[in-house]
Order: structure tokens, then sequence, then C-alpha cells
């Protein structure tokens, strides 16, 4: 049985065991028959072209996990930002870990999307929210149609979140091969201020494939700073679909280091639905052996005197290969449109690749738009350079893949991270920087 | 210090080797100071490549010994760490590494390779104000990226500072004096003299006697088309300046 025709029985099963809820088994079932129709993407659609999921979709995944499983916080502290204070939102194989995590209900909530869901007091908010900026595309639509779990936060107005939220989402191998479907909500009102930061890790070598949905409303004057860290196993794949509606005056920005799994992909969308509203999308890209990360972004202009700024690098050893496919769409009302996008790339193998491609869809005529995106080599000159003032190849070669990155992480507002992906970095390119960042 | 014997190196040029150095003989030892001038295009900059260790020029003959090792397997950084240092005539630009960072880097790889540990960052920090103010930078200038935006002279007053940072055994100064004013030569020149002693050796390229009135050579060579043609005192210097290489190609086509 293919994996379609396994989630489609799978999801008969899931929908007995599901409370008698109207509304959700609509949106679920108008949702698993999108899926139906679309099936999986196919190298056939455009924004597939380079990425395939053969590999990925021929295991033979658990769709839900056949016991709960637990692990110990000292064997998975290393994968936290673990010298800072958080709230932290824990699942193992799908599930919450009450004992990992620390939530809040103190005039905010930072908790379950299981228990918004179920409770009549997020009644409203769930019905106003969920499933309302994620498209209805293959993908977001099978997340949909599963969606059971993940991080649901609401910070009400007025509110400086002082601690950064973590959402961690971890793979024992306790199965054979897993199928995990998170699904977050995370509702920024009005002049509030919030730092997330999510990681998803597999524990073992055996097969992970994680269908993300998150779903981010920045309100009117709200600030969303959010980072996605991906430095997983060789045997982990991951599809996230971040969706971001932005209201009037709002700044959000997404930051993904992507280090890789097996085949990442990253769908990044933002709406901006409101004048004078700031949007930053960056990425760091460092992987090697065979991985595969594609970021397809999106920035929709809606109204006019918006920003948005794309900076995406890339460093592509052995056989890897990356896509970046970023679209900007700016609407015919939406003049003084700032919208910058750069991609700049590097291939460190003659055996790795890149498609980099901006698509530019402009109606208003007022606007200033700029993209750019190069793929070139090290330069050889600034090597010999280095190499004559005593530092080594390799250490040469880290350090201007670094100077490379470094623009990316000159936005990073959490220090702890700036060192973190520094560490990661210095770590992937096998040297020990010799200097404090 | 450095022996340099019967060199020959060629370069491939699209496909096409290309000899460049074809016979270079040169010796100079502990304390001396020599200069090589010679018109645009004789063999200079290679010359000062192949020393410093760039893998793009291929010795097809002779040898170079430093301290009577043959260096032609060392790469690059382990000539460095040996104490050979070259100032570009064409500093590269490093953007994203300012230049405390690459300088902490390039001293403690040194003293990696050497088996030390790693400077104390309180006597890096001395080292740094010391020899910055040697040669009279700002200490802003010091954050910036590395080469990025320097003006042309700022760049050669930077290497010197780099070379003083380093204290190698043998600097080759590849056209330093080029895009430096009156004063800034004088505290560049005045730089590497300080630094000058009987255990250590400088070369100087240059197309001026300028910066030979206060680096001042103890043998001047002349190189054209891949060869030494004619050695002297650094008066010399003055007779080059002053007629033109044309007589010596004459003298070597005699
Ligand atoms: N990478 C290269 N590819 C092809 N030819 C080269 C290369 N590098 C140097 N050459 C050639 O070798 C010759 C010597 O060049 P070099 O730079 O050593 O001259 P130079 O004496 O330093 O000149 P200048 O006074 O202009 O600095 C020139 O003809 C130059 O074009
Ligand atoms: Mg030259």
């Amino acid at each position: 049985m293919d994996l379609k025709e396994k989630l489609l029985s799978s999801f008969l099963v899931f929908e007995n065991q599901l409370e008698d809820d109207a509304y959700m088994n609509d949106v679920r079932n108008d949702a698993i028959t999108a899926f139906e129709e679309k099936g999986f993407p196919t190298k056939k659609e455009e924004a597939w072209k380079y990425t395939s999921l053969n590999s990925v979709l021929k295991e033979d995944y658990s769709i839900f996990p056949k016991q709960e499983n637990a692990i110990e916080f000292n064997d998975i502290k290393k994968y936290f930002i673990h010298d800072i204070d958080s709230y932290k939102i824990v699942f193992i194989d799908g599930k919450y870990s009450s004992h990992l995590s620390q939530t809040t209900h103190d005039g905010m909530d930072i908790c379950l999307m299981s228990a918004a869901m179920s409770k009549p007091k997020y009644r409203l908010h769930i019905e106003n929210y969920f499933n309302k900026v994620a498209t209805k595309d293959s993908l977001p639509s099978l997340n949909t149609a599963f969606s059971s779990e993940g991080a649901y936060i609401h910070i009400p107005k007025n509110k400086m979140v002082a601690k950064p939220i973590q959402i961690l989402h971890f793979s024992t191998g306790n199965e054979s091969a897993i199928m995990l479907q998170p699904r977050n909500l995370i509702v920024i009102d009005e002049n509030s201020h919030v730092q997330i930061i999510e990681r998803h890790q597999s524990l073992s070598n055996n097969a992970v494939l994680t269908n993300s949905v998150t779903e981010i409303f920045a309100n009117k004057r709200a600030i969303v700073d959010y980072y996605k860290i991906q430095n997983d196993n060789l045997n982990a794949s991951l599809i996230d679909n971040t969706f971001i509606n932005q209201k009037r005056e709002s700044v959000a920005s997404v930051h993904t280091f992507a280090f890789g799994g097996k085949l990442v992909r990253n769908n990044l969308n933002f709406y901006q639905n409101g004048e004078r509203i700031d949007s930053t999308l960056k990425g760091i890209t460092i992987i090697g052996d065979k991985q595969h990360v594609d970021h397809n972004t999106l920035v929709h202009h809606i109204e006019p005197n918006c920003e948005s700024h794309q900076d995406y690098k890339g460093i592509f050893g052995e056989n890897s290969t990356g896509v970046f496919n970023g679209k900007i769409i700016v609407n015919k009302e939406a003049q003084k449109t700032n919208a910058f996008q750069a991609n700049n790339n590097i291939l460190v193998s003659d055996k790795a690749t890149i498609n980099t491609k901006p698509q530019l869809e402009i109606f208003a005529d007022d606007v200033k738009c700029s993209h750019g995106c190069t793929i070139g080599q090290l330069d050889e000159t600034a090597m010999f350079y280095m190499r004559t003032r005593g530092i080594p190849e390799k250490e040469a070669k880290a350090l201007l893949m670094y100077a490379f990155s470094n623009n990316v992480l000159s936005s990073v507002k959490i220090p702890e991270i700036k060192q973190r992906i520094t560490k990661i970095i210095a770590n992937k390119l096998g040297v020990n920087m010799g200097f404090d960042l | 210090m450095l022996k340099i014997k019967n060199l020959h190196a060629s370069i491939d040029d699209n496909g096409v080797l290309k000899s460049i150095l074809k016979g270079i003989n040169l010796e100079i030892k502990a304390g001396e100071v020599h200069a090589i001038m010679g018109p645009n295009g004789s063999g200079k900059s290679t010359l000062a490549s192949v020393v410093a260790g760039k893998e793009e020029f291929e010795v097809t003959k002779g040898t170079v010994l430093f301290n009577d090792e043959d260096i032609e397997d060392l790469a690059a950084e382990e000539r460095a760490h040996k104490g050979i240092f070259l100032s570009f005539q064409y500093p590269v630009e490093i953007p994203g590494v300012s230049v405390t960072n690459f300088m902490k880097t390039a001293i403690n790889e040194t003293r990696k390779a050497k088996g030390l540990e790693e400077m104390p960052a309180k006597e890096m920090l001395k080292l740094i104000r010391e020899k910055s103010e040697l040669l009279e930078i700002d200490r802003k200038f010091l954050s910036r990226s590395l080469n990025e935006g320097f003006s042309g002279g700022e760049k050669k007053r930077n290497e010197i500072f780099q070379m003083a940072m380093l204290e190698p055994k043998l600097a080759i100064l590849d056209e330093t004096d080029s895009g430096l004013d009156i004063d800034a030569l004088r505290i560049v020149a005045n730089g590497v003299n300080k630094l000058k002693s009987k255990d250590n050796a400088v070369l100087v390229i240059t197309h001026y006697q300028r910066l030979l009135e206060y680096i001042v050579p103890d043998f001047v060579h002349v190189l054209l088309d891949g060869r030494i043609v004619k050695s002297g005192g650094k008066e010399l210097a003055h007779e080059l300046e002053e007629k033109g290489y044309d007589w010596i190609k004459e003298e070597v086509n005699a």
C-alpha cells in the first residue's frame, strides 16, 4: 500500500476516535478530500520541479505511534538553547511531554493545540484563526486533516513575552519509521512581542517524515521573531509549511538555519494584510553528503507602504543539492512597496548543485524591487592571502564561509542562538573558530 | 636564509603553459635588505608568490631553500609558520572578517602549528594595541572587515601592521610603497625598520627609489623577463630611476 492510501485509510480510523465536534470534523473532512484529490506533489508541478519526494515517500511510516515514549532531559538537553530561561513545549513522537515542558496560562497562553481544540474557552479563537491562513495545497491539507497536537500560543495585547519560547519535536525511533504532523497556531495580539525557536530532532537512525504546519498571526504592531534550527540526522526529512498573516505595522522575521536532514523543504509564506508592515526572511544553508534543502518562499504584498527583506545564503558540499525559489507578488494596490531579495550560493564541490529562481509578479507601478542571485566558488585569491598569514586551508575555508553567512547572523537578536549557530557552522566545517563572535 | 637556485616557474594560461621565471638565482642572508626592481610584467610578483607558496605556479626547475630546507612541498601556511611573510601588491578584501579576528586567527594558528597554546586574550590585545600604534592605525579600523573599502594606502599600511603582528623572519614587500602618500610612506618604512634585526631579512619589490631612501638596501637586483640580469648596491636604484631599463636591456642583449 502506498503512503497516500495508507494515510487515507488511517484517516478513517482517526476520525472515529475523534470527539464529536462538527466544526473541526468539517475542516478535517474538507482537508482530507483536498489531499485525496491532489495527492503528494510531484516534479511535474512548477513549485516542486527540483524537489522529488519519491525517496522519502517510499518508507513504510507509522501514522500513529503505538506507544508513549519517554526520554530524559539530560539526553536531549543539547538540542535546546539551554543557557537561556525559556518556555518549552516539547513533543515526543508527536505526543506532548509534560515533564520536559514548561508552559503557562498566566496572562497569556503558551500551551497545547490539543487543549485549545478541545476546551470551550478557546473555541472562538480556534474558529477565528485555525486553518485561516494555511493554504489548501496538498501537504498543508494533509496536516490539517490529521491535526491534533502542536503548540498553541496566544499572546494578548501589549505584552512583551520576556522569555523565548522553544518548540521541540523529538522522534525516538521506537517505530521503524514514523510520520509526524505537528500543527502550531500562534496568535500575537496588538503591540505584543514574542520570540520563538523551533527544532525537529530525530534521536535514532530510523526514518522520520515530518509534515509540519505553523500558522502565525501577527496582529497590529505585533513583533514576532521566529528561529528555525534544522540540523537533523540523515534519516530525517522535514516539510515545513509556515504561513504568516501580518496586520498593519507588524514586524515579523523568520530565520531558517538549514543544516539539513535527508530532505528539507521550507514553504515559507508571508501575507501582508495592512500598511507599513515589515517582513524579514533570512536563511543560512550549509549541507553536504546527499542532503537536499529547498527554500520556497512567498511574500505577498497586498497593501501599500510595506517592506520585505529576503537574504538567503547557501554553501553546498559533496553531492548535496539546494533549491531557492523566491516569489514576490505585489498587488496593484500595494504602491510604495520595497521588496528585496538576495540568494547567494557557494558550491564547494563540483558534484553539488543549486537551482535558484526569483519569481516576481509586480502589478503596482510605484515600487522598489530588487533581487539578485549568485552562484560561485570560494575565492582562491582570498584563500591564498589567508594562508600566507599562517591560516591553514581548512580554517581559511571555514573563515571565508563563516564570513559569507555572517550577514544573516547579524540580525539574530538572541545572542545564545548566534553562538549556537556559529558552533554548528564551525562543526559542519570541521574547525574550531579561534575567536569569539 | 633564502637561497634560490636556477628557479623556473610557469603558469597554466588557459591550457598553455606559460613560462614566467626563467632561471632566478638569489641569496638573501639574515640581517640583509634586498631590493628587486624591474619593468611591469617582468615577474617580480610571481617570484614573491612562488616563494610564499602559491600553488597555481608550477616550479619546473630549480630549488628554493629557506634556512637550508627545501620548501617546495610546503603549503603556503607552513611557509608562513616558518617565518615567510608576503605583503601583497594587491591586498585581498575579506568581507565579514574583522582585522582583529583575522589577526587573532592567524596568530593562534601559527602558535598551534608550533605546538604552543593560544595567546591569552589580554596579551593579544596588548600586542594589537602596540603594533597599531607603531603604524598609527586608528583603533576603529581594526573592527572593520579586512581590507573592505580600505583606500589603497590603508591597505598597504594594514599589510605592514600584519607583518608587525606576525614578526616574520623574511618579509617580502611587493610594491608596498605604491598608493602611499609621503607621511604614510614614512610611517610604513619606520615600521619596517623598527622590526629589522640581524636575525631577519627584507626583500623589497619596488619601481621607485623613494622607499629605498627609508629602507636602505644592501643589494639591488634587476629582474628582466624572468631573470635577474644585474645586481649592485643601492646606487643602482638611483641609476634605474634616472635612466630606465633600456640600457640594461641593451647590456643584456650585447
Ligand atoms: N595567473 C596568471 N595567468 C597568466 N599569466 C600570468 C598570471 N600571473 C602572472 N602572469 C603573467 O606573468 C608575467 C609576470 O607577471 P608579474 O605579476 O609577476 O609581473 P610584475 O613584475 O610583478 O609586474 P608589475 O610591475 O606590473 O607588478 C606577466 O606577463 C603576467 O601577465
Ligand atoms: Mg607585481
